[in-house]
């Protein structure tokens, strides 16, 4: 980490709204990557990740700050000046090429030798899994064979930073998990940096070694997968990422009184809480940290009851608001709708979290 | 499916047969077939028929004697010993309609490709507006717009005048480049709309990955956004090159009937020449020719694999 590989420095880039007014796309973005990581760009559609990545592409160039890629700068060089390739949303395969003719093209651009193109288009079709596809049209191929061959004409070229942009949203759920180990372990062998955007939280997870939360076009937490999941920096993340009962509270002696005139003790909470003095504060609760127990701190009327394979959801109306326990589906005596239960946060996973 | 075999038919008509909703009844094209079935092919007919008929030796017409002498004469020359010879009089006249409808589509397209990639590339509404001023021609009669053309380039005209300040002396019209300047006028629009519908349709995402695999504009241009506008740019050539070889106006208004294309002397004939056999012949020969034109551009843009029909 102490190495500096990308560097993005202050970017900002602001958009004209046909209303007349402006949107901060990028509002003063700052991070550095290091070498041969797995980098995510998350957030809501709108946030700025992609405008982001379209900049270091050299798609977009940003109004002010400075894109450093290993000490030089590139933010204000085109995209062919550019170590750097991309895999398109679209997958932008050109239609009237071959599969094999497509890998070529950026080799092409590079003046390489006619036997070296031959060579590393079959080396990056065979990396993908689609070696003997040289000679099909994009147009023959399916969606998920196509997002291969994105994909191997941007690894062909062996890229200083592979940029993706949300290159699974189109495949079908399970094409798309077979596709992120398969990403995931390609990046591992190739050693490439991976610069990822998605708005897919589960996706985020399971892939990155860091992931960069965004919202209007600011970073609001940057962290591992697991830190972003268990210590969501606000309510915003802790909403985002994964599924979260936030719970309004307010601070009385001896810890939270909840809705429903629940009292939720300090001890319960996880260590690193920020617990003012007095005042409002947001509980955040994931479901699955929540359980059954006789004497539990949270109680409520079951709503809903729902079975969703591997859990239960259980909806329990608590005071004026709902708390939603994710229950495992074996060895869990499943509560009847309407009748009343207690709920125990485990673990101490509860945290108070910044609204 | 018992229940569905032993189900009562209704009506004459089996499912299989009635129209899917979406689907045209082929009825309804009926009436513009035989209607230009009538119009082209009567009148093609006829003229094929003239074409091996003798000229009456007095006025206009035809007299009911075959011949293939109207064929002979588009070539071979009878001297008055009797003695014959090559007549390349009417192959310049075809080289001249093909020389000059050559230029036309040249210059149309190498000027319509960057403008409708510009149209193609601004937004909905502005594309709309664009669209509809290169159509706007298309309002006024060609015929006024080329007498238009001839006031514009005359000697005495706007362009004449001005350049008359600067002491250089402009005499274009009535020469074969006023002809060309005229063909190239009346045709640019049939270069630009089919180009620009090509263009429209170019996801210009792809010139982005292009220029992220590290090609600079001229290829993305030359490899990229060329052969995806291609069936454009083959149906304007062929919207373009078909009717210029047939066109007379141009050369009749803005070439002052020095530089003849095919077509006027194809009209001469059935006018003054009062030869209409000949014309015929003429006119039959000119059809050939642009049917092999349009079998060469179909071959090619089929090798392709293009979706260009022309026939």
């Amino acid at each position: 980490m102490s190495e500096k590989y990308l560097e993005i420095r202050n970017i900002v880039k602001v958009y004209p709204t046909p209303e007349g007014g402006e949107v901060r796309a990028l509002d003063d973005v700052s991070l550095d990557i290091a070498a041969g990581e797995f980098f995510i760009l998350l957030g809501p559609s709108g946030c700025g990740k992609t405008t982001l990545l379209r900049s270091i592409a050299g798609l977009e160039y940003p109004d002010s700050g400075e894109i450093i890629l290993l000490g030089d700068r590139i933010d204000d060089k085109p995209p062919y000046e550019r170590p750097v390739n991309t895999v398109f949303q679209s997958y932008a395969l050109f239609p009237h090429m071959t599969v094999g003719e497509n890998i070529a093209f950026g080799l092409e651009m590079e003046k390489i030798e006619k036997d070296e193109v031959a060579k590393r288009v079959v080396e990056a079709l065979e990396q993908v899994k689609l070696s003997g596809y040289e000679n099909r049209l994009p147009s023959q191929l399916s969606g998920g064979q196509q997002q291969r061959v994105a994909l191997a004409r941007a690894l062909a070229k062996k890229p200083k930073v592979l940029l993706l942009d949300e290159p699974l949203s189109a495949l079908d759920l399970k094409l798309r998990r077979g596709m992120q180990v398969e990403l995931k372990r390609l990046q591992r062998e190739t050693g490439i940096t991976f610069v990822f955007v998605t708005h897919d939280q589960e996706e985020a997870m399971s892939m990155g070694d860091r992931i960069a939360v965004f919202s209007q076009g600011k970073i609001v937490q940057l962290d591992s997968p697991v830190n972003v999941y268990r210590r969501p920096i606000n309510a915003y993340v802790a909403d985002f990422i994964g599924e979260t009962n936030l719970i309004e509270g307010t601070i009385v002696a001896g810890g939270i009184e909840l809705p429903g005139g629940n009292l939720l003790p300090i001890s319960q909470l996880a260590d690193d809480s920020f617990i003012p003095e007095s005042g409002q504060v947001t509980v955040a609760i994931r479901p699955e940290d929540l359980v059954l127990a006789s004497d539990g701190l949270i109680s409520g009327t079951v709503r809903d009851v729902i079975f969703t394979g591997d859990s239960v959801r259980v909806h329990v109306t608590v005071g004026d608001i709902e708390v939603i326990a994710s229950l495992a589906s074996y060895g869990t005596s499943i509560p009847a709708q309407g009748s009343q239960v207690a709920l125990n946060p485990e673990h101490r996973a509860a945290r108070t979290v910044a609204s | 499916m018992t229940a569905a075999t032993a189900a009562p038919k209704s009506g004459s008509k089996s499912k299989s047969k009635r129209a899917r909703p979406g689907q045209a009844s082929p009825k309804l094209a009926y009436l513009p077939i035989i209607f230009l079935a009538f119009a082209i092919g009567i009148p093609l007919l006829i003229i094929v028929v003239y074409s091996f008929l003798e000229k009456p030796s007095q006025g206009t017409g035809v007299k009911w004697v075959f011949t293939t002498e109207n064929y002979q004469a588009l070539f071979i020359q009878q001297k008055l010993d009797g003695t014959t010879a090559l007549d390349t009089r009417y192959l310049k006249v075809l080289w001249t309609s093909f020389s000059y409808s050559l230029i036309t589509t040249i210059v149309t397209l190498v000027l319509s490709i960057p403008v409708a990639m510009w149209i193609a590339t601004r937004d909905a509404r502005k594309r709309t507006l664009l669209v509809a001023l290169v159509t706007l021609p298309f309002w006024i009669s060609i015929l006024i717009r080329t007498y238009g053309m001839r006031q514009i380039i005359a000697d005495e005209g706007p362009i004449g005048k001005f350049l008359g300040l600067f002491n250089i002396e402009w005499s274009i019209l009535y020469s074969p480049p006023a002809t060309i300047l005229g063909l190239i006028y009346v045709f640019l629009p049939f270069m630009i709309l089919p180009i620009y519908a090509s263009a429209e349709r170019f996801d210009f995402r792809l010139a982005e990955a292009a220029y992220d695999l590290g090609a600079k504009k001229l290829t993305v241009v030359r490899r990229i956004v060329l052969p995806a506008i291609r069936p454009g740019v083959i149906s304007g050539i062929a919207l373009v090159f078909i009717p210029a070889l047939g066109s007379f106006l141009q050369s009749d208004m803005l070439g002052g009937g020095k530089t003849n294309m095919v077509a006027n002397v194809i009209a001469n004939n059935f006018g003054q020449a009062r030869n209409w056999p000949f014309g015929s012949a003429l006119a039959v020969l000119l059809i050939m020719l642009t049917l092999l034109f349009v079998l060469v551009i179909q071959g090619i843009s089929q090798r392709r694999g293009d979706k260009v029909e022309l026939v």
